[in-house]
Parts: C-alpha cells; sequence; structure tokens
C-alpha cells in the first residue's frame, strides 16, 4: 500500500489532489474489501461449515414444524447471497446474535469483557516498547555486545516458549512460591463489589474512587499477566528495533552528525532512532494487535474476565454466535490497526506525503 | 556421465569445481556449498540434532518409551514426583509423563508435517500462478491473500475449529487454512524475478504451455525460499496447535498431545508442578529447534539475509 511517490517540484496542484484522492480511495477500497472477506469467513465458518445450522441450535429431537420455522426465522430458505447480505447488514448495526450460554445479545457481553482485555494488552504494550525500544538501541550500538546477545536470546524465547505454560509456571513461581503476585482474576472478591465500575478498567476506577488499597490489589493482579505479554511483544519489537537501527546507523547522515561534531547520545537518539521510530510505529501498532490475539491463551490461563476468556468460554460451549462475535470484533481491530499504522507510516515519513 | 571419485578429497574438489560436467555435479556442488555454510552455524546444528531427535524418537517410541502412555496404575503411581522410576513423574491418572511426552513427539510431528503439506503447495501455486499470470487474476489472488493475512490466525484457526468440532485433524486443517498465505506472497515475489528471465523466454518459444512453464520451470525455484519460511513456521504452528490443544480443541483425551498435557497438569500446577512443567518444557525445546533450523537454513540459502 505504501506508494513512495515523490512530489517532483512545484506547479499542478490539481494533478497531485487527485493523485492523493486516488490514493485514499484505493485505500478505502481496500479496507472495505478486507472487511468484507473477514465477514464473508465468519459468515462462512457460521453458515455453510456446519451441516445443518438449526440442529446447532434447537438440536436434533425438535419436531419438523420446529426445525421448519427455525429455518424460515434463520432465512435459511433464502439464496447463499441474500443470507450473506441480511448478514452483512446486521453485523453493521452491531447485531451479532445472543450468546446461548448468557443469553445477552453478544455485543453486550462484548462490551462488558472488552475493557478487561485492553486494560492488560495496553500495560504489556507499554511495558514491551517502553523496554524493548530502548534494549533494541543499545543491541544496535553495541553489536555482539551484551544487549545485543539478550535481545537475540529473547527473541528466541518469545518465539518458542508457548505463552500459556509461561503463564502457568509464572503462577507456580511469582503468586505460589514466593507470593511477590496475586493469583488468577482482576481483584481479589473482597474489593469486588465495593467497586462502582465507571470505564471498566480497574486501575481506573479505583484511583477514581481513591481507593488505593483496592488499587494496588488491581495492580498485584495485573502486573504478572501484563508482564507476560509485554514480554512477548518486548521479543519481536527489540528485534525490530535493533534491525532497523543497523540501517540507519550506516547512513551517511549519520556520518555527517557525526562529523559536525555532534554528541554521540545525540546522534542515536535524536537522529537515527528518529528515522527509525516510522517502521517502528508499525511494528508497535502490529504487536498490539498481537497481542488482543495473544490475550486468548493469557486470559484463559489467568482467569481474566476479558474477551479472550469469553471467546474460548463460548468454544467450550458450542456457542457459535459469541465465538463469531468475537472473532469479528479482534478481526475490525486487526483491520483497524493496519490501517492505522499505514496512516501514521504517511504521516511520519516525509517521503510517503503526496499532498502539500 | 562423468565417473565419480573415489577418495574424500577428490570427492570434495569434485563438489566443489568451477566447472561441472554435468546437471547433476553442479546441483550436488550447490546443495554442498549450501550444506558447508549451514554446518559452520553450530546453532542451527543443535537445532538440526534436535529435530532429528524428534524424529527419531517419534519413530522409536514404542522401544523408547518406559510405561505405556494411556494407562497408569491409579492405586500407585498417581501424581508421583520426577524420581528414578518416573523421571518426569507422573500426571494424576498414574500415567508416566516422560512415555507420554515421548509418545506425544508423533502427534507433534504429525501436526507439522500435514500443515506444512497442505499449506505450502496452495501458497506455492496461488503466488506463482498470481505473478506469472500477473493482471486481473493476480489483483484477485493477491486480495484473498492479503485478507487472510490481515486476520488474526489463532483466533480464525479457534473459528474454524469451533465449526468443525474438535479433533487433531480439524486442528491441522484450521492451521493450514490460516498459515498458507505468507507462502504466496513470497512464491510470487521470487516468481515476478523470474517471469522475465531469458529461459523463460526460450521455453515459450518452444511452445510450452502457461501450465507446463509454471509448474516445470517456475515452481521449482521458488520452492527453496518457500522451504525456509516453511521451517521458519513450523514452531508458530506447534505453539498454534499447543494452544489449540491446550484449550481442549485439538488432540482429545487420552491422546498424550502436548498442550493438552498441559490443560490437563493445570489443575494440579501449584502443588505438582510437574505434569504441566515437562510437556510445556518440550514444546519449547522442539520450537527451539525449528527456529535455530529455519534460522540457520535461511542464512545458508539466502545470502542476502544475513545480517
Amino acid at each position: 500500500m505504501a506508494h513512495a511517490e515523490r512530489v517532483q517540484g512545484g506547479g499542478r496542484r490539481n494533478a497531485r489532489l487527485l493523485r492523493a484522492a486516488d490514493s485514499v480511495g484505493r485505500f478505502l477500497v481496500v479496507i472495505l474489501l478486507t472487511y468484507l472477506g473477514l465477514l464473508a469467513v465468519t459468515f462462512f465458518i457460521g453458515r455453510v461449515i456446519p451441516i445443518d445450522p438449526v440442529l446447532a441450535v434447537v438440536g436434533d429431537r425438535a419436531p419438523e414444524h420446529v426445525i421448519a420455522r427455525v429455518r424460515e426465522e434463520m432465512g435459511l430458505n433464502k439464496p447463499l447471497w441474500e443470507q450473506f447480505f441480511i448478514y452483512v447488514q446486521k453485523v453493521l448495526q452491531g447485531d451479532f446474535g445472543r450468546s446461548v450460554l448468557t443469553s445477552n445479545p453478544v455485543l453486550q457481553d462484548i462490551r462488558r469483557a472488552f475493557p478487561a482485555t485492553i486494560e492488560l494488552a495496553t500495560l504489556g504494550i507499554i511495558l514491551g516498547a517502553g523496554i524493548g525500544v530502548p534494549l533494541g538501541v543499545w543491541a544496535a550500538v553495541r553489536r555482539g555486545g551484551l544487549a545485543d546477545q539478550l535481545v537475540r536470546v529473547m527473541g528466541l524465547i518469545g518465539y518458542s516458549a508457548p505463552i500459556f505454560w509461561l503463564g502457568l509456571m509464572g503462577l507456580l513461581v511469582f503468586y505460589a512460591r514466593l507470593g511477590w503476585v496475586s493469583g488468577p482474576g482482576r481483584i481479589d472478591v473482597a474489593y469486588e463489589y465495593t467497586l462502582t465500575p465507571v470505564t471498566g478498567f480497574m486501575l481506573v476506577d479505583t484511583a477514581m474512587a481513591g481507593e488505593w488499597e483496592a488499587f494496588g490489589n488491581a495492580f498485584s493482579h495485573l502486573i504478572l499477566p501484563a508482564s507476560l505479554l509485554g514480554y512477548f511483544s518486548l521479543a519481536y519489537i527489540s528485534r525490530m528495533t535493533r534491525s532497523f537501527m543497523l540501517n540507519e546507523l550506516n547512513q551517511e547522515y549519520v556520518t555527517a552528525a557525526r562529523a559536525k561534531g555532534l554528541s554521540e547520545a545525540r546522534v542515536i537518539w535524536r537522529h537515527a532512532l528518529r528515522n527509525a521510530m516510522v517502521p517502528l510505529v508499525t511494528v508497535i501498532a502490529l504487536s498490539y494487535a498481537g497481542l488482543l490475539e495473544g490475550s486468548v491463551l493469557t486470559e484463559t490461563v489467568f482467569a481474566w474476565p476479558g474477551l479472550g476468556l469469553y471467546i474460548t468460554n463460548s468454544l467450550q460451549n458450542a456457542d457459535m454466535n459469541a465465538v463469531l462475535g468475537g472473532t469479528i470484533v479482534v478481526g475490525s481491530i486487526f483491520i483497524g490497526l493496519n490501517l492505522l499504522s499505514d496512516l501514521l507510516y504517511r504521516v511520519l515519513d516525509p517521503r510517503t506525503r503526496a499532498t502539500r | 556421465m562423468t565417473v565419480a571419485p573415489a577418495s574424500a578429497e577428490t570427492w570434495r574438489e569434485w563438489l566443489m569445481s568451477d566447472r561441472p560436467q554435468s546437471r547433476r555435479q553442479a546441483s550436488l556442488g550447490r546443495a554442498y556449498g549450501a550444506w558447508r555454510a549451514f554446518a559452520r552455524n553450530r546453532l542451527a546444528m543443535a537445532g538440526l540434532g534436535i529435530v532429528l531427535a524428534l524424529l527419531l524418537m517419534a519413530l522409536f517410541a514404542d522401544q523408547l518409551a518406559p510405561y505405556s502412555p494411556t494407562v497408569g496404575d491409579l492405586r500407585t503411581t498417581r501424581l508421583l514426583p520426577p524420581s528414578a522410576a518416573h523421571w518426569f513423574g507422573t500426571d494424576d491418572q498414574g500415567r508416566d509423563i516422560l512415555s507420554r511426552i515421548i509418545y506425544g513427539s508423533r502427534i507433534t510431528l504429525f501436526v507439522v508435517v500435514l500443515v506444512a503439506v497442505l499449506a505450502a503447495p496452495i501458497g506455492l501455486a496461488v503466488g506463482t500462478i498470481a505473478g506469472y499470470a500477473g493482471g486481473l487474476v493476480d489483483a484477485a489472488l493477491m486480495r484473498i491473500t492479503d485478507i487472510f493475512l490481515a486476520f488474526p490466525r489463532l483466533i480464525l484457526a479457534l473459528a474454524f475449529v469451533a465449526a468443525l468440532g474438535p479433533g487433531i485433524e480439524n486442528a491441522v486443517i484450521a492451521i493450514a487454512i490460516t498459515s498458507w498465505p505468507p507462502y504466496a506472497r513470497i512464491a510470487r515475489a521470487e516468481t515476478l524475478t523470474i517471469r522475465q528471465a531469458d529461459y523463460i523466454a526460450a521455453v515459450k518459444l518452444m511452445g510450452a504451455s502457461p501450465g507446463r512453464i509454471v509448474l516445470r520451470h517456475i515452481m521449482p525455484l521458488c520452492v527453496s525460499s518457500v522451504i525456509v519460511r516453511v521451517t521458519l513456521d513450523m514452531a508458530g504452528i506447534i505453539l498454534t496447535a499447543a494452544g489449540l490443544g491446550f484449550l481442549g480443541l485439538g488432540a482429545q483425551p487420552p491422546s498424550p498431545e502436548w498442550g493438552a498435557m498441559i490443560a490437563n497438569g493445570r489443575l494440579y500446577v501449584l502443588d505438582q508442578w510437574w505434569v504441566a512443567a515437562a510437556p510445556g518444557a518440550a514444546i519449547f525445546v522442539v520450537s527451539l529447534a525449528f527456529n535455530l533450523l529455519g534460522d540457520g537454513l535461511r542464512d545458508a540459502l539466502d545470502p542476502k539475509g544475513v545480517k
């Protein structure tokens, strides 16, 4: 998507605007197609793969007329393309159907579970990027040094270890043996009912209520799963930072900056890193999306009542509406973050600016 | 036909020759060069060693495993800690964990090989056809690929398994469906660099059909980069399969699948840690081995990738 069109000299303002409109239009078409693709896949999974979706709803002992009525209600007598059209319409209105398990509309369930996941993933990405970027820079500056080895080893472990297993082992060591952190769940039961949820983010809610004891408790629940997710994004981010920085440090402008007599710190952090940040923003946005996905397994291990746990619980109860609703929400966020990182890339990299 | 030389020293000279006398000598020589580059990388060799050990373990599981993987003695051997009799301890059914891990290697290999066999050819075909045909076909195929690339893989696999029903075969299908797009991307990129080559023009002049050109003259050249990517993906495939197993959607009990074993050990993790620790360590070691192997292969086969 990143058309690096360099604008040639002044004049021809209209042509340039036209080109910008064209690239924006093309961009929108791509997003739209991708989103339709997502819906087509979930439609396929929900309606086409099951031999008879009606049986999945009413069970195989239902009398004939019930089956016929449900079939009519679900619109299964209509041709497939019309079914898909109705499906898309409903999803765009936020109607994912009802959850069989909780008997609430799926969207309502997801809305309740979502803040927990966002809180977890956000703290994870703060840890991952906050430590990963400096570590990667350090590894690139001192090639072959301690930080370089560290980045390499952490990357290998991050790509090889099952996250749910590390979570279990983390619980065993830091919760059961050392007692440094609290166990599964978001907060101790003692605090759970004294707190009125406002934002749904535990840390924000407790801080706003001035309940610092509860805040500390929520934090001690949050820190282990968040560090775990943070570690996996750290492994990826630090490795990418290292390779982007190595790329920049070989450029001539770095030599020029050094020749001008700028301090090494300034050359690295102000000149080289600023340029490396452009692709890095994409990496960070994508690994944030990855964390939302990683939270499926992590939340299961830590009994964290977020979107991931909601999806896996629904899976185990064959609650397809809920599973597909969750899939669409996570998929939409994926596509949204892809879009955002692409836009950020255009804003940050002057070479991709078509207009102005 | 060249006559193959006898002693080791001349073998090497024959392989390293700058002027190969036959096609076979040239390709063997190329393979030998790649092998030498690969063998210099000690970590990659360690990875290869572990993968070979896994193969042997799966092959000779019946001979290697000291106990039955599915039947334990509930009265005497329940949840025993690691000891000389049970190296990795026993689980809640009194089954020896080491034996289960040894048999579990078969499932891991089954998944990895099957996913590779299913996904790599799909990706290869889509990529080469898109790259060679160009135009509308290319645009359509690549858009589909991009759509699949934009999806969260694990969650998509979860949804597929949910629809297909739990089980190891369905897990394999779900993982394969979600893992072919990168291969298509790579194969297309390679095809785009090849399609203008003179030898393709020559084959075309000789009257070869597009199908033949893609199948016989383009695909073979894309295979090596796809293989490298598949090897690098192996760890991810193993982790996804283990994740599905952990959630109860992969292999079903009493099958000794490593992810499902961790899920089982989860209930006892605070007191009988070894039940969950050992299979997780097995997954980690095998994934690590595939990662090291893949890195080594990439460096040996693609000099551009060396950083």
